[in-house]
């Protein structure tokens, strides 16, 4: 090795039988700049080495899918002549060494990838994990969450599309790893979808958006790599974003695709310039020659290396028609956005950079993009496993379920996320049909009858007592949640955030993890059209509770008939769709309530899942149903609960079966498959009736009315309270928590 | 009857207030490019919400600035309605056509949820058709929406009737509980002198449907179309 020694190598993220495979695909040494760009190309978070093996056994393909794996984001019909183009990515490692940019830019970037395929974003979502926000860490941990939150709410807001819903957990593991996964929908005509590609040699490259800085540099080699205390010196790697750029680029853009001088358009976020030149080159089997002196710089004295590998927000990669270039600066002036020629397409295949002139790289972009390695890496069974899966359901104490009750709904994992999404504009575009918090998100499709609504979900500690079923039971729930709302379940996006794959035990959670997520895809017929893996989720050599988080979007034929979370009046029947089992294993309540993470999480029997939710779409798209509500976190009796929130009051009584010698597994077991329904009580007949002829247990388990929580279980009360009280606990708890004050921006 | 939509870099509320004109309330509607210098015949002028230009400097600062202003501002001074929400109304406090400034609320966050306001005062061009004292269900979605002005200019706004919207609970009361802001006086809405140029903070071109939320907002739309078949009337007559 001449300059690159293995100091040089370890700091580039490479193994030395990387370095082999990238001397052998060139036929000689790299210079400094292309082992940068081979270092991010082939880094995880580009190159899926570890995941790809695994991704490629998800069921991608269904009657509309548009588009699948592979492009900036994945696309489904939706009738009337358009598409729902959405994806999910993560932003964790950002986010946790600098929270409100780190988040912001999670989000500037999850919609360059909607725009870029000429849709216009409509939705935003997010999947968050905090640690406690108690405990010795709870100050630091409520500073990351409020940052968090600041900076999703900043670039949202600000950019103009509304967060319509999301998810939040709470869990020790995530105390030095937090999450921030972010979901972005849009719309846009089916056939006229765009894709990132470079066709046509000749045609030339532009660049528009920011100036090229030198943040970021390595930030996905960061996103590749554990944590230590030394990981605040990583702040440079985190990007700075600019929602008002993002905006006038998105205008810009989305003009520019009315017309058809565009060929094809990438956004530069992870690995920047690089990723963007050869995963567009590649695609289409061509090469790009670009001069990085044309490319526009922040900074003074900026090296080919810091230039190809700047992580600099609000950057996109267009090729368009030769001949068509005025018209396409003309667009671009007209938002003050500058469209800086920087290459050409070229017929050789390579990713040639210049600088002022001479060859600084040229590298195959097969080899960057087509070639990066691919690992089979071993797996196996944790032996933590055989630590906490038994549990013995009778030795646990019992409990007051009144007391356990309000426990639950002041458990910031339960408790109403109010203080969170009110900072979330959640109704800009007028097309918000559910207010955040009260159900899915759902929003209309101006122009058409129809509506699109969208859930995410995923529960880290199902997956960690059993990350199969754990991964089946985030793609059921987010299912179910969108068929409350009315939605067919059309279409799915993943993101899968797990620790060190280098580590067998943690590569076999992936394995199992991903199998879980194709076995429910399969037989809910939901199709994964992309998503995300986030891997090195560590801190110190913990690894994260393994976290795949499923997004689902449905689509609702009649957007007059959407049912949410609350109950609409007194004297409405009270319906248990499905049914409840002694399945304490993993619960909230086992945690919350007892200190214990054991156990195995609920079964999941996804023919019963697959009637559920037909029946809950088909209920709704008849208007039988008043209100919707999903059970899980916390189970029946939290979900009663939630449902008589936000309704003025309006209680319920409920009365179910005992399943063991105590009331817990009736009111607190988190059995797959369950939704709470209220239906005007004439209707009551017709929906059992609906639900046996579709084959899923349902049950008449009381009425709403009063002022009052009443629970009985075996015809025995169990808990009886205000709802006013019940909902004071839950409404604030997540405002109340120890470490509020401490916080002072 | 034609509405005009300005749009400035960062106008996020444009195309919900195009929507609420045109295909609620029926009226003709064009977007106006911040760069033009003609308001193309228009009847009614919006200045939408969002974040003009990023809200960089300060929020509305840099709007006042296009060339658009000159247009909207003789439009103001020949007596035309002109309504200012949310960032819109920033824009007209900065542009001076309204007094005071709208600062960060009050506990440093972003709010968006329903709120109610009480109509202050009916003979506006966009309040004529509400009723005095008329409670309505209104969004609010800012980050600075706190309104200010020094207490001579609160009395003056006040002792001449120019406090048009009013944060209220909802049973009309205005109550410190209420004001979601921190606004002085609750003031969420007010007029200039000719009483022709309106602004608030809430969003009520986001109230126009009720699978929305709340249909309240349409009370203003509907105002000044009767406000514009009145005045038509008079100037032909």
């Amino acid at each position: 090795m001449s300059i690159i020694d293995h100091a040089v190598l370890e700091r580039h993220g490479l193994k030395p039988e990387e370095y082999e495979r990238i001397v052998q695909s060139l036929g000689r040494e790299p210079s400094l700049t292309e082992l940068g760009i081979f270092s991010v190309m082939w880094s995880e978070h580009c190159s899926y080495k570890s995941s790809r093996v695994h991704l490629r056994t998800l069921p991608t393909e269904g009657r509309r899918v548009l588009q699948g794996p592979g492009e900036n984001a994945g696309a489904v019909d939706i009738g009337d002549g358009l598409a729902a183009v959405f994806k999910i990515e993560s932003h964790n490692h950002p986010s946790f060494i600098e929270p409100y940019q780190g988040a912001a830019t999670g989000v500037g970037g999850i919609i360059r990838d909607i725009f870029t395929m000429g849709a216009r974003p409509v939705a935003l979502m997010n999947s968050l994990r905090f640690g406690p926000l108690d405990g010795p860490h709870g100050a630091r941990t409520r500073r990351i969450l409020e940052g968090v939150v600041a900076g999703i709410a900043g670039y949202g807001n600000s950019i103009g599309i509304p967060t319509v819903g999301g998810e939040v957990m709470f869990e020790e593991p995530y105390t030095g790893n937090p999450l921030v996964n972010v979901f972005c929908l849009g719309t846009a005509r089916a056939d006229a979808l765009v894709k990132g590609r470079a066709d046509g040699v000749g045609n030339p490259v532009y660049y528009v958006g920011a100036k090229t800085g030198r943040d970021g540099i390595h930030g996905a080699t960061m996103a590749s790599a554990e944590f230590d205390d030394r990981s605040a010196e990583k702040r440079p790697a985190v990007q700075v974003g600019d929602p008002f750029m993002e905006k006038l680029l998105l205008e810009a853009c989305l003009e520019l695709m009315k017309g058809d001088a565009l060929i094809g358009v990438q956004d530069m976020g992870a690995a920047g310039l690089t990723c963007a030149t050869s995963e567009m080159g590649a695609r289409s089997g061509s090469g790009i020659e670009i001069d990085v002196m044309h490319v526009p710089q922040r900074e003074t004295g900026m090296t080919p290396y810091e230039i190809m590998l700047s992580e600099s927000q609000e950057r996109m990669l267009l090729v368009v028609k030769k001949g068509r270039e005025r018209e396409v600066e003309g667009i671009f002036e007209k938002w003050d956005l500058h469209a800086a020629h920087v290459g050409y397409v070229t017929d050789d295949g390579l990713l040639r950079v210049k600088d002022h002139g001479s060859v600084v790289a040229e590298i195959p972009n097969r080899a960057l993009v087509d070639e990066a390695p691919v690992y089979t890496r071993p797996t196996r069974e944790p032996a933590y496993l055989a630590e906490v899966r038994p549990f013995d359901r009778a030795a646990l104490p019992a409990v007051d379920p009144r007391d356990a009750l309000l426990h639950l709904l002041a458990s910031p994992t339960i408790a109403s996320k109010r203080w969170i999404y009110r900072q979330y504009d959640y109704m800009v575009r007028t097309n918000t049909l559910v207010l955040a918090g009260m159900g899915a998100g759902v929003v209309r499709v101006k122009g058409t009858q129809r509506a699109l609504a969208m859930s995410v979900d995923g529960n880290g500690r199902y997956c960690y007592l059993d990350p199969r079923r754990g991964a089946m039971l985030a793609v059921a729930e987010a299912a179910r949640n969108v068929a409350c709302a009315g939605g067919e379940p059309i279409g799915a996006t993943n993101c899968l955030n797990f620790g060190n794959p280098e580590r067998p035990e943690i590569m076999w959670q992936f394995a199992e993890a991903v199998a879980g997520i194709g076995e429910a895809c399969r037989a809910l017929h939901v199709p994964i059209t992309g998503g995300n893996v986030s891997l090195y989720n560590e801190t110190d050599g913990r690894a994260i509770f393994p976290t795949p988080v499923i997004g689902v979007v449905g689509l609702i034929e009649d957007a007059s008939c959407v049912p949410t979370r609350a109950f609409k009046g007194e004297g409405d029947a009270i319906i248990l769709l499905g049914e409840t089992f002694d399945e304490l294993g993993g619960t909230e309540y086992l945690k919350t309530i007892h200190g214990r993470i054991a156990g195995v999480p609920p079964a999941l029997d996804l023919r019963r899942e697959r009637a559920l939710i037909a029946l809950l779409v088909r209920a709704a798209r008849a208007g039988l149903l008043r209100s919707a509500h999903d059970c899980s976190d916390g189970g029946l009796a939290v979900t009663v609960a939630e449902c008589a929130f936000d309704t003025g009051g309006v209680g319920a009584e409920i009365d179910v079966p005992a399943l063991a010698a105590d009331p817990a597994s009736a009111l607190f077991s988190e059995s797959a498959s369950r939704a709470v329904v209220s239906v005007d009580e004439s209707q009551a007949a017709t929906l059992l009736q609906m639900a046996a002829e579709a084959g899923v247990p349902a049950a008449a388990i009381g009425r709403t009315g009063g002022t009052r929580l009443h629970m009985a279980v075996g015809g025995a009360a169990a808990v009886d309270l205000p709802v006013r009280e019940a909902e004071q606990v839950w409404g604030t708890a997540l405002e109340r928590r120890p470490g509020k004050n401490e916080i002072r921006a | 009857m034609k509405f005009a939509v300005i749009v400035f870099p960062g106008s996020n509320c444009d195309h919900d207030a195009y929507h609420a004109v045109k295909h609620v309330l029926g009226a003709d509607a064009e977007f106006v490019w911040h760069k033009e210098s003609s308001l193309q015949g228009a009847d009614v002028v919006i200045l939408p919400g969002g974040f003009s230009y990023g809200d960089y400097l300060r929020t509305g600062a840099i709007a006042q600035f296009s060339p658009v202003m000159a247009a909207v501002k003789s439009f103001a001074a020949g007596g035309g309605p002109l309504l200012g929400i949310c960032n819109g109304f920033q824009v007209l406090c900065e542009t001076r056509l309204l007094p005071g400034a709208l600062l960060r609320n009050r506990d440093l966050k972003f709010h968006c949820e329903h709120v109610c306001v009480r109509v202050e005062q009916t003979d506006t061009p966009f309040t004529m058709h509400a009723r005095p004292g008329q409670v309505l269900s209104l969004p609010i979605a800012h980050g600075e929406g706190n309104y200010f002005a020094d207490a001579a200019t609160l009395a003056e706004l006040e002792a001449s009737g120019r406090v048009v919207f009013r944060y209220c609970d909802r049973d009309g009361q205005a109550t410190d509980g209420s004001n979601p802001n921190g606004s002085l006086h609750g003031i969420a809405g007010i007029c200039n002198e000719r009483r022709n140029v309106v602004g608030l903070m809430p969003h009520p071109e986001r109230a126009c449907e009720s699978p929305l939320g709340s249909a309240d907002g349409l009370v203003l739309l509907d105002s000044v179309v009767a406000w514009l078949t009145q005045h038509g009337a008079l100037e032909t007559a």
